[in-house]
């Protein structure tokens, strides 16, 4: 009801998006965001999980682990890390638009945001099909060009973990390049200004956490004995 | 906007500026990890490049997350966050990493009573 706000008091502006069970719009949006951290903090615990898994392989297997690295493509990876970021910046600018009710920098930047992550997701899949040409897939039909034949079987574990984190990443990215299309919508029908923005900080704060994840698995999966080559 | 104290007052907004410094710091310190990682350091690569990981996953929650503006319950449920993580990681190190230790702390248990070849 864009048109109705124009004629109450300023002050009772922000109430409109008030729902009856909150207080006032701080104590509503202080619910939306320990809520949003009370779920990003199970999702920390899910990717801990990988993460410590992937530790305990990498302490057992460490040569193994360093010879399979070079399989990684480290310019690529690197440079879907920069995208990432890029695509944080934009979404954080997102943020910033809504909360100065600027309409057209909303959809501007919720555009770049969405481009950044397509792109991201799209680079992915190349990687993922070059892997598969190489015949990187951990299975029987593992059997990588030039690679010592000891490390044969526990390459793959490297390969099984690889999969499942970037695997789980992107199907994070996929949920947030929906939910970054919905925010487009919505924005698009002029639905957030500056009293109304909480979908639009929720979904970032979600888009940047899975930045995060990336962040770590960069170092952690692309440059293990990056020196050796 | 900001200025409107009395209805805003728990809205911050961040300066432009601000975040374009968190987004090149983060893209410089992309570009050190991938350089820093092509020279052999030993057990000092993976500390550095979690260091540098470690430093821009809190610059993204710092700023971007904008976690320095919330209040001190969602900062408490972040470190609470952290804490959970850290339980999940140490449990699972001290047991792989101690269990070739459970021996040595038995000496009365030889390996040939425990049926063991070495």
């Amino acid at each position: 009801m864009p048109e109705t706000i124009e004629q109450v008091p300023h002050e009772a502006e922000a109430d409109l998006h008030v729902r009856h069970h909150f207080a006032n719009a701080e104590q509503q949006m202080e619910a939306s965001t320990l809520g949003m951290w009370t779920f990003l903090i199970t999702e920390v615990l899910f990717f801990g999980g990988m993460f410590a898994g992937y530790a305990v392989y990498r302490e057992m297997y460490p040569a193994a682990f360093a010879a399979t690295s070079e399989f990684m493509n480290v310019e690529i990876g690197a440079a879907n890390t920069a995208v990432l970021i890029c695509s944080s910046l934009t979404m954080a600018m997102a943020v910033r638009a809504a909360q100065l009710s600027k309409r057209g920098d909303l959809i501007k930047y919720l555009i770049g945001t969405l481009i950044f992550g397509i792109t991201f997701l799209v680079v992915k899949a190349f990687e993922y099909h070059a892997k598969y040409v190489e015949h990187l897939i951990p299975g029987p039909n593992f059997h990588p060009e030039h690679l010592a034949p000891q490390f044969m079987h526990n390459a793959q574990i490297l390969f099984f973990l690889y999969f499942c984190m970037t695997g789980m990443h992107a199907v994070h990215m996929v949920a947030g390049v929906g939910l970054l299309t919905f925010l487009l919508i919505q924005a698009y029908r002029n639905v957030f200004h500056a009293h109304y923005f909480a979908p639009v900080e929720m979904i970032g704060l979600y888009w940047h956490f899975v930045d995060i994840v990336w962040i770590f698995l960069f170092p952690l999966l692309y440059l293990i004995g990056h020196w050796h080559w | 906007m900001t200025t409107d104290a009395k209805s805003h007052s728990h809205v911050h907004i961040p300066k432009v500026s601000t975040l374009v410094k968190v987004w090149i710091t983060l893209l410089v310190a992309t570009f050190v990890t991938a350089e820093v990682a092509t020279f052999d350091l030993g057990e000092w690569n993976i500390v550095i490049a979690m260091a540098i990981a470690c430093t821009k996953a809190t610059l993204v929650a710092w700023i971007f997350m904008g976690v320095r503006f919330t209040s001190q319950l969602t900062k408490l449920f972040c470190v609470a966050g952290l804490v959970f993580l850290s339980i999940l990681l140490l449990i699972t190190f001290s047991d792989y990493s101690s269990r070739s230790w459970t021996y040595h702390a038995k000496p009365w248990a030889t390996n040939k009573s425990l049926g063991l070849s070495k």
